[in-house]
């Protein structure tokens, strides 16, 4: 037993721990994603697929996004086993994945399409080997964690005026208190601190951490002008619009009370790259919800606090996504959707420190195994983030 | 539990927690104002004079700028306030 907060987790021989035991089955190539789907399928919940699009038609750094990806999901601490699914022409992909989950300590196999024989015969391969990996890997106890072995994502989505005002500065405090213990924080959506970049600038650990997040949210912002469109097209989107968000700015300042009050932000890294310090992260990641997600969860995440106003069902394949919302309509209208309600902010029915208490509960009670919405509901969207065109 | 929320002493904007009426005076700080319009609800609503050109503050920092004279009591939003962020059809306008 640890002192401070704690969970009962998976502790993982190369030191991680975990919340989650999942018997991963990774496509290295869209071709093989279908076989890795069923495969998953006939052990799940416990299996659990990574379908993509990628993997073939791709050169440089945009393949290189892919395959770290892949590789950064394989050493995940929530996945226990992992079973790769190659098509066959790419072996040498397959091998480095494999390889990769067994210096995490993971056993790992491989099973070709092409070497096996076809899809019924590579399923059927493919299931025995998951079977087996799942009643492996099914002994693992869970033992007492300390919270600060925790990587909290934070992140937004179908975002209204509630996101700002309650939801937002709630899970912003329990950034806080998790980084008051040890943990760590990583947000992402770079287009969405666009206009609130001076807060977490000035909070910055070191004059390199600040001037690095500032050079990111200018690359982003010349992305867009570079385009030629206005980003009110999606920035905010339609229904921010709706919900009362008038721009970018407004949607940033709100989006960045998830990042806490206090912490220090110290490091500022690539899309699906380890986040390795206690304290704020910031990652490279675009604003689309899951390809954010899919690089938070990359880096190391066990946990996602996902807040919403309008609602949304995102959910993630190896890491629990924790639904809040401020908003006392979507709480009800899209109930089966939403872990944790915190509209009584809004009516001054609760205060943001009560809904906080709640929120670090409910973190500890999902890093101890309690399914999420998402998770009973089987949302388990993955995508990942394409810096070029398919050639 | 008030009809409207401002957040920063520095804010120029108030946001409805409720369908605010045309007519209904609103207290938001320390300000006092009569709603120009109707407010949806999670809008925002001027709590002062904003001239265009002038910054358009909430959270304590500008999020964006007036593109129109904005009234006291009047509706906020993408009609009378322009971002100056990631603008791509301005650039593209110059070129």
């Amino acid at each position: 037993m640890t002192s401070g907060p704690a969970f009962l987790g998976y502790l993982r021989t190369d030191g991680r721990v975990g919340v989650r035991n999942h018997v991963l089955v990774v496509p290295t190539v869209i071709c093989s994603a279908v076989v890795a789907e069923r495969i998953a399928a006939a052990i799940a919940p416990i299996g659990t697929a990574l379908p993509h699009l990628a993997g073939c038609g791709q050169l440089g750094p945009d393949l290189h996004v892919t395959h770290d990806t892949l590789a950064a999901y394989c050493r995940h601490p929530n996945v226990g086993a992992v079973i790769v699914i190659a098509l066959g022409c790419e072996q040498l992909v397959a091998q480095y994945l494999a390889d990769t989950a067994r210096q995490s300590g993971k056993p790992a196999h491989i099973v070709s399409i092409q070497g096996e024989g076809g899809t019924v015969r590579a399923t059927a391969r493919g299931i025995e080997i998951a079977r087996r990996l799942a009643d492996e890997i099914g002994r693992t106890d869970r033992v007492w964690c300390s919270a600060s072995s925790i990587v909290l994502s934070v992140k937004c989505g179908g975002s209204d005026y509630t996101s700002g005002l309650a939801s937002n500065p709630v899970v912003g405090r329990v950034a806080d208190r998790l980084v008051d213990v040890g943990g760590a924080v990583v947000l992402g959506e770079i287009a969405e601190i666009m206009g609130a970049e001076h807060l977490l600038a000035a909070r910055a650990s070191s004059p390199e951490a600040a001037a690095h997040l500032l050079r990111v949210v200018n690359r982003v912002e010349a992305e867009a002008i570079a385009l030629g469109l206005d980003i009110r097209g999606t920035q905010p989107s339609p229904g921010n619009i709706r919900g009362g968000l008038t721009t970018i700015e407004e949607k940033s300042l709100g989006a960045t009370h998830k990042a806490g009050e206090r912490t220090r932000l110290e490091e500022v890294v690539p899309y699906a790259s380890r986040v390795s310090k206690p304290g704020l992260t910031v990652m490279d990641t675009p604003g689309l919800d899951v390809e954010s997600v899919t690089g938070m969860v990359g880096g190391g995440a066990q946990v996602v606090v996902f807040t919403t106003g309008l609602g949304t069902p995102t959910g993630n394949p190896v890491a629990p996504v924790i639904k809040i919302t401020g908003n006392a309509r979507t709480a009800q209208g899209m109930a089966d959707n939403i872990d944790v309600d915190v509209s009584g902010v809004m009516s001054e029915e609760e205060t943001l420190d009560a809904a906080a208490d709640r929120l670090f509960d409910e973190v500890l009670d999902v890093a101890s195994g309690r399914p999420t919405a998402a998770e009973r509901l089987g949302h388990r969207e993955f995508a990942i983030h394409r810096r070029n065109p398919t050639i | 539990m008030n009809a409207v929320l401002i957040i920063s002493e520095r804010d120029n904007v108030a946001t409805a927690l409720e369908p605010i009426d045309q007519g209904r005076e609103l207290r938001a700080g320390a300000w006092t104002v009569v709603a120009a319009e109707a407010i949806p609800r999670g809008h925002k609503v001027a709590v002062c004079a904003i001239r265009a050109g002038e910054a358009v503050v909430k959270y304590g920092s500008p999020i964006g700028t007036a593109s129109a004279d904005i009234a006291a009591g009047a509706h906020v939003h993408t009609h009378n306030v322009a971002s100056g962020r990631g603008r791509g059809d301005l650039a593209a306008g110059v070129r």
